[in-house]
């Protein structure tokens, strides 16, 4: 994976999948501690206490189109490379939340990349999951909670739409523009 | 800050002009692979690409873009599949944003398939 927001992407297909009704994702970026720290959390169906330990194993999958489960092994190898560290805690029943946090200035550490993107992605094509999106840089942050935009829409205007589409990207960008000043994460 | 208010004046237009989006049988639906192997080889470009198409050039009736997990061939990714109602699947491999937006002009919109872009080519190329 050439960038952390693509990490994101791809364990937050997870959620999604775990069947998920809400799904938190916060980044979070702290110069005065040298850290980014991303955090994933949903209530989906969870994992067994033996799941959770087989996770990060690479030859550990549920799927069967494949033998390999690399999404959770990747996010993981790239948080601990930069000195930074890896949770997953699980609950049967109750959802999962996972952790990782980089070495901010660390040189093996991959750049952010397109997060706006990203949560477009995961907005845009999962509707009937709701987010809650945080952005935090150096003790400023912005939050989209799509339940607020639900509430503003109602339940017939579709996000998928151009203009609710277009309006979701420029308040990912702008908002994130503003918080981070444009810092290059 | 920019505010959540703007969705206020997004609905007042959209009004009346909901239910539009009801999927039916002869859409065509084009399906871009979004596992760890896709995402890792650049799906996200092409599946925002494809679907920022469709709806700016209002195609959504027509065609429905979706994503879907691992189709099992991790080494031709990112992946977009067609299916298109009564006719046999094609699968079209190593997609970039601009040879999506080929295959859209072309074979979505055109009805023919771009054939240089797809599984069984890259196949007969080996």
């Amino acid at each position: 994976m050439p960038e952390i927001s693509l990490n994101i992407l791809d364990v937050a297909e997870n959620s999604v999948r775990a069947g998920a009704d809400l799904i938190r994702i916060t980044v979070s970026a702290k110069p005065e501690d040298d850290t980014l720290t991303v955090v994933i959390a949903d209530d989906g169906c969870g994992m067994t206490k033996e799941q959770e330990l087989q996770v990060t194993d690479p030859f550990y999958t549920t799927r069967t189109t494949r033998k390999v489960g690399l999404g959770v092994p990747f996010f993981k190898q790239a948080a601990e490379g930069t000195g930074g560290s890896f949770r997953i805690e699980s609950e049967k029943g109750k959802g999962t939340t996972v952790t990782a946090v980089f070495g901010l200035s660390h040189i093996d550490r991959m750049p952010l990349g397109d997060i706006s993107s990203t949560i477009h992605t995961l907005i845009v094509f999962n509707e009937k999951i709701d987010f809650v999106y945080t952005y935090e840089y150096g003790g400023r942050s912005f939050t989209l909670d799509t339940r607020e935009m639900r509430a503003i829409l109602g339940a017939d205007v579709s996000f998928a739409g151009p203009e609710v589409s277009s309006f979701i990207r420029e308040y990912l960008e702008a908002n994130k523009a503003e918080t981070d000043g444009g810092a290059d994460i | 800050m920019k505010s959540l208010e703007e969705l206020r004046a997004i609905r007042e237009k959209m009004q009346g002009k909901v239910g539009l989006r009801e999927e039916n049988e002869n859409q065509i639906r084009v399906v871009v692979g979004m596992a760890t192997c896709g995402i890792a080889s650049g799906a996200r470009p092409v599946l925002t690409a494809l679907s920022d198409a469709v709806q700016e050039q209002n195609l959504s009736e027509k065609i429905c873009v979706t994503q879907t997990g691992c189709i099992g061939l991790c080494q031709y990714e990112p992946i977009v599949e067609v299916l298109e109602p009564g006719k046999e699947k094609v699968t079209y491999v190593k997609m970039t944003p601009e040879k999506a937006l080929e295959v859209l002009r072309l074979h979505l919109i055109g009805g023919q398939v771009v054939t240089k872009y797809t599984l069984g080519a890259a196949q007969n190329s080996l």
